[in-house]
Formats: C-alpha cells, sequence, structure tokens
C-alpha cells in the first residue's frame, strides 16, 4: 500500500458519514410545512417590498405618469372646452356691446 | 404561457431529495462547523433556502443530480457563519476542535490516534482542499459533482483532491506519523 493509499483509507476512517438527528427531520418538516403556508403572505409582503426598492418604480411610475396624463389631459381637455365656452360667451357679449354702441351713433345721427 | 410544473410533484421531488440528501448535507454541515447545535442549524438554512429556488434549479439542472447545488447552497452559508463568527469571538471555535469533534463517535475506536492525527492534518488544509476532502470521503462524491458543487472544472478538482492528499501525507510523514 502507498503512502496516499494509506492516507486515503484513513481519511475513509476519519471522515465518515454523519447520521442526522431523528429531531431535526421534525424541525425541518415543520420549518418546511411553515414555508409552504407562509408563501401566500409572502408573496404580497413581495408585492409591498417591490415597491421598496426602486428599481421596481419604474412600470408603476410608468402606469401612475400614464393614468396621470390621462386624467391631466381629460382636466386640460374640460378647461379648454370651459376657456372656449367663456370666449364664445365673451365673443357674443363684444358683438353685442359693439352692436350697442353702433346703434347708439345711429341714434344720435338720426337726431 | 409555461407555468411549470404543478405545485404538488414540485412538492414531491422536493420531499425527495431531501430524504436522498438529508445526510449529505448534515455530514457537510457537521465537517464545517464542527458542532451539531450548528450543523443542524446550516442543514435547516440549508433546505429552506433550496426550496425557495427549487423551482428554478430543477429547469436549470436538466436533469442533472442536484446534490452538488445543494452542497454549494450549504457551502455559501457556512461561508457566511464562518463570517459572523469571526465578528463574534465569544462563539470561536478553532478548527482543529472543529474536525476532530466527529470522533466522539465510537465507530472508529482502534484507528483512533491516527484518524485524529489526520482530522488534524485536514483541519489545517487550505479551505477549498479541506472541503473537497470532505465532499470525496464524507459524502462519497465524485470529481465531477465536487467540481460542480464549487464551481471548477473536472481537471481543477482533479488535481485539488491530489495536492490535498498530498500535503496531508507529508504533513503526517512530518508528524512523524510512519
Amino acid at each position: 500500500m502507498t503512502d496516499a493509499e494509506r492516507v486515503e483509507r484513513l481519511l475513509r476512517s476519519a471522515l465518515l458519514p454523519v447520521e442526522p438527528p431523528e429531531a431535526l427531520s421534525d424541525r425541518l418538516e415543520r420549518s418546511l410545512s411553515g414555508l409552504t403556508e407562509a408563501a401566500a403572505e409572502e408573496l404580497a409582503d413581495w408585492e409591498l417590498s417591490t415597491m421598496r426598492d426602486p428599481r421596481n418604480w419604474m412600470p408603476t411610475v410608468a402606469a401612475v405618469v400614464v393614468g396621470g396624463a390621462a386624467a391631466a389631459g381629460l382636466v386640460l381637455v374640460r378647461a379648454r372646452q370651459h376657456h372656449k365656452r367663456r370666449q364664445v360667451r365673451g365673443l357674443k357679449a363684444l358683438e353685442r356691446s359693439v352692436r350697442g354702441v353702433a346703434g347708439d351713433i345711429e341714434k344720435r345721427l338720426r337726431r | 404561457m409555461d407555468e411549470g410544473p404543478d405545485k404538488q410533484s414540485l412538492d414531491r421531488d422536493f420531499s425527495d431529495l431531501y430524504r436522498a440528501h438529508l445526510r449529505d448535507v448534515y455530514s457537510y454541515s457537521y465537517y464545517r462547523v464542527g458542532n451539531h447545535h450548528d450543523a443542524e442549524d446550516l442543514t435547516e438554512q440549508t433546505f429552506l433556502q433550496a426550496y425557495r429556488h427549487f423551482e428554478r434549479a430543477q429547469r436549470e439542472s436538466a436533469g442533472r443530480p442536484l446534490r452538488p447545488w445543494l452542497i454549494r447552497i450549504a457551502h455559501n452559508l457556512a461561508a457566511n457563519y464562518y463570517r459572523d463568527r469571526s465578528r463574534r469571538p465569544q462563539t470561536n471555535l478553532d478548527d482543529a476542535a472543529i474536525l476532530i469533534a466527529p470522533m466522539a463517535t465510537e465507530q472508529v475506536v482502534e484507528e483512533r490516534e491516527e484518524v485524529k492525527e489526520v482530522l488534524e492534518g485536514v483541519s489545517k488544509l487550505p479551505e477549498d482542499r479541506r472541503e473537497a476532502l470532505i465532499m470525496r470521503f464524507a459524502l462519497g462524491m465524485d470529481n465531477r459533482e465536487i467540481a460542480r458543487s464549487m464551481g471548477r472544472s473536472e481537471g481543477a478538482t482533479k488535481v485539488l483532491l491530489h495536492r490535498a492528499i498530498k500535503q496531508l501525507e507529508q504533513r503526517l510523514a512530518e508528524d512523524g506519523h510512519d
């Protein structure tokens, strides 16, 4: 037997597999069952935690921006319509007042 | 869309993996940390982490054995264990004590002294050599499996094991173990 073979034989004797204690199996099975049951909760937590990580913000920010832009667009459209209505009313008033002034001048000239 | 394996078959496969390799993970953990208490914690954490990533590991393994993957998880957790321990000097255990501890079992009475010297010699080897020896002799892993666990090529693993045995042989010779 060579020295290397003798060392290998000693290593086989020294580094024997170690049987895990029985209690460990019970403990592990409980932990794994707990993990399975917690999976749904973990998913919910994950959804919240993604919001804490700035790398996950972009899709959300994009959604908010798109939604916000749509909302802002709606507000803008409404404001423009309102402004347009006000403009129309203003033009009509101006038209009325111009007509009124013209009528007054016409009456004065007739006198 | 591919939804992958269903939860039940995934859990069944994981149970098989757990039953097949609990002793391997425990043995590895025990020889790394040197006491049952921490070996139990390390084993538990290894399987919990493995469970979380099992679906992906199974998919990516393409049918290859998952033992190297499990041992790699244990290796990473053990590295954290040592890092934490270095921050907490009150729990320090020296490596010699770690590897002598398994000899509390009465399985190798006749060779006790020789084996004790071998274990002391193993404890003084560089970490990668020590790990390779644990995987080979305590877990019975072949070069391919050890290579996958350690993220090395098979050729590099073969050289690593050869050098580990040679270094140990030399150390025993220097200590007058002839």
